[in-house]
């Protein structure tokens, strides 16, 4: 019994022993392993060829650059990207994750590198002043539980917020008059609503709105105790911003700025 | 384990949708009784010109769920352009009586089958012996075959006004602020579903509860006579 015992543990240590070399070693060549979601398009998803592509990891690449290291992506599962993480599978998240106080808890995130931008679309000429009181008396159509949600009820409390349980179907009620506006995020209107031809006779409304109560962003997540690495990611975010790789980058896939400094 | 100052919190905000689910349910009754009643005649009667219809519009409204029939008045209204711009639009625009147009055509369906049964199941010696003291047949049905078939379809009627309660709940999916609506708002808002969704429940235990006592007390009044 104590022979097999003291066979595992020794087993066990061996193995631990390995994974931490590998780790250390992986360290040393200055290789980083990039996580991406691989299914969210545009942001990251597969080329016909099954090469992961898209803005997360051109822009990956572009930070890898300025680090100067080498860097691979990698697709993995949104529901294990996070301990993936932890569990040292990788070193980055570049997946358009947004900031939260909960994934704070778990992992350290890099400055914004993408805003959670949101944006009120009514029928053309129907709505000039966005302002709490440009909108009183009128319905605002948004969905259930989502920050903009959470943003209205605590903000425009002289409108009248009507709750859906899908952005579509505050889609649908706009277009048969029923709400009067809608609020949600920018690049959720501009892929899902204006793509359709239902919506030529609708258009973007007051200023872009962000931050607080509608979100802190997307951020590049990593180990916490990376904080090194953290400082590296920050620098080069700051000089492809700075330099405009970051904006060309995102003209390829929308018309607007991803990101406001 | 359960967050009961939590419940006793998000209480009085359930509170407030209460009312709008009594006011749904309260109309849904009256149209569907409105129209239970023609319906329950045309699908006992010996014409088929009047049988087939409604055999048709009971068997559509018990064969689909009564969410898709929500949604087909609600966001089917709203499809067609020439309804929008319709007099018709100032009622279905308002996802309020989009409600209650789709469940009291549904709760229609089910209490017409329902009177249509107790109708049927008057005996025909009744019938026979109030036509040969010379009442009319609209007299026969006023006092005789209505009372009689409205009575023995009370216990099953009470069971109908329970489940029309509840199926007032899907008026949070059309935006309608009622019980569950609420009871949804403050689940977005706590993350909480648990105590939440279980006080919901406690309220419309309590009010069916209630309701059951009430219609038990009719019930016993009504067939002893």
């Amino acid at each position: 019994m104590t022979g097999f015992r003291k066979l595992l543990t020794l087993a066990v240590t061996g193995l631990s022993l390995s994974l931490g070399m590998l780790a250390g070693s992986a360290d040393a060549q200055e290789k980083l392993k990039l996580a991406t979601e691989g299914t969210y398009p545009p942001w990251n998803y597969r080329d016909p060829s099954g090469k992961l592509v898209g803005w997360d990891v051109e822009i990956g690449f572009a930070l890898c650059e300025r680090m100067k290291v080498e860097c691979e992506f990698v697709a993995q599962e949104w529901d294990g990207i996070i301990p993936g993480l932890n569990a040292k599978k990788f070193d980055l998240i570049v997946a358009s994750m947004g900031i939260t106080a909960k994934r704070k808890e778990q992992v350290a995130f890099s400055n914004a590198y993408k805003d959670t931008i949101s944006k009120f679309v009514a029928k053309k000429g129907a709505v000039k002043d966005t302002s709490v009181d440009g909108l009183a008396g009128k319905r605002i159509g948004v969905q259930r539980g989502s920050i903009q949600h959470d943003f209205l009820t605590k903000t425009y409390t002289k409108s009248d917020i009507a709750v859906y349980d899908k952005t579509t179907d505050v889609e649908l009620d706009l277009l048969s008059d029923r709400v009067d506006v809608m609020l949600q995020n920018k690049l959720t209107s501009f892929s899902g609503f204006f793509k359709k031809a239902e919506s030529s006779g609708y258009e973007f409304v007051g200023p872009d709105l962000k931050g607080g109560l509608l979100g802190e962003g997307s951020g590049i997540a990593m180990r916490k105790e990376d904080t090194q690495l953290r400082d590296r990611v920050n620098k080069a975010l700051a000089e492809i911003i700075a330099d405009g790789t970051h904006e060309k980058i995102s003209a390829k896939y929308f018309p607007f700025k991803l990101l406001e400094n | 384990m359960l967050d009961f100052d939590l419940m006793m919190e998000v209480l009085p905000k359930l509170w407030q949708g209460v009312g709008m689910t009594g006011r749904l349910s309260l109309l849904i009754l009256l149209l569907a009784f409105v129209l239970a009643l023609p319906l329950a005649f045309a699908r006992n009667a010996k014409h088929r010109i009047l049988s087939v219809p409604a055999n048709a519009y009971i068997l559509f409204f018990r064969g689909t769920p009564a969410l898709i029939q929500v949604f087909l008045v609600y966001y089917g209204a709203g499809q067609f352009p020439w309804i929008r711009s319709s007099m018709a639009w100032t009622i279905l625009r308002d996802p309020f009586w989009c409600l209650i147009i789709a469940l009291g055509m549904n709760g229609a369906a089910y209490s017409a089958e329902l009177f249509a049964g107790a109708m049927r199941n008057v005996s025909r010696g009744v019938i026979e012996a109030a036509r040969a003291l010379g009442l009319s047949w609209y007299a026969t049905v006023r006092t005789v075959i209505f009372p009689i078939a409205l009575r023995s379809a009370l216990p099953a009627y009470s069971n109908e006004i329970i489940l029309t309660i509840k199926a007032t709940s899907l008026a949070s999916t059309i935006t309608i602020m009622d019980l569950t609506g609420m009871a949804r708002l403050e689940v977005a808002r706590t993350y909480a579903p648990y105590e939440v969704f279980l006080t919901a429940a406690a309220i419309y235990v309590a009010i069916t509860a209630l309701l059951t006592q009430a219609l038990k007390q009719l019930e016993r009044r009504v067939i002893t006579h």
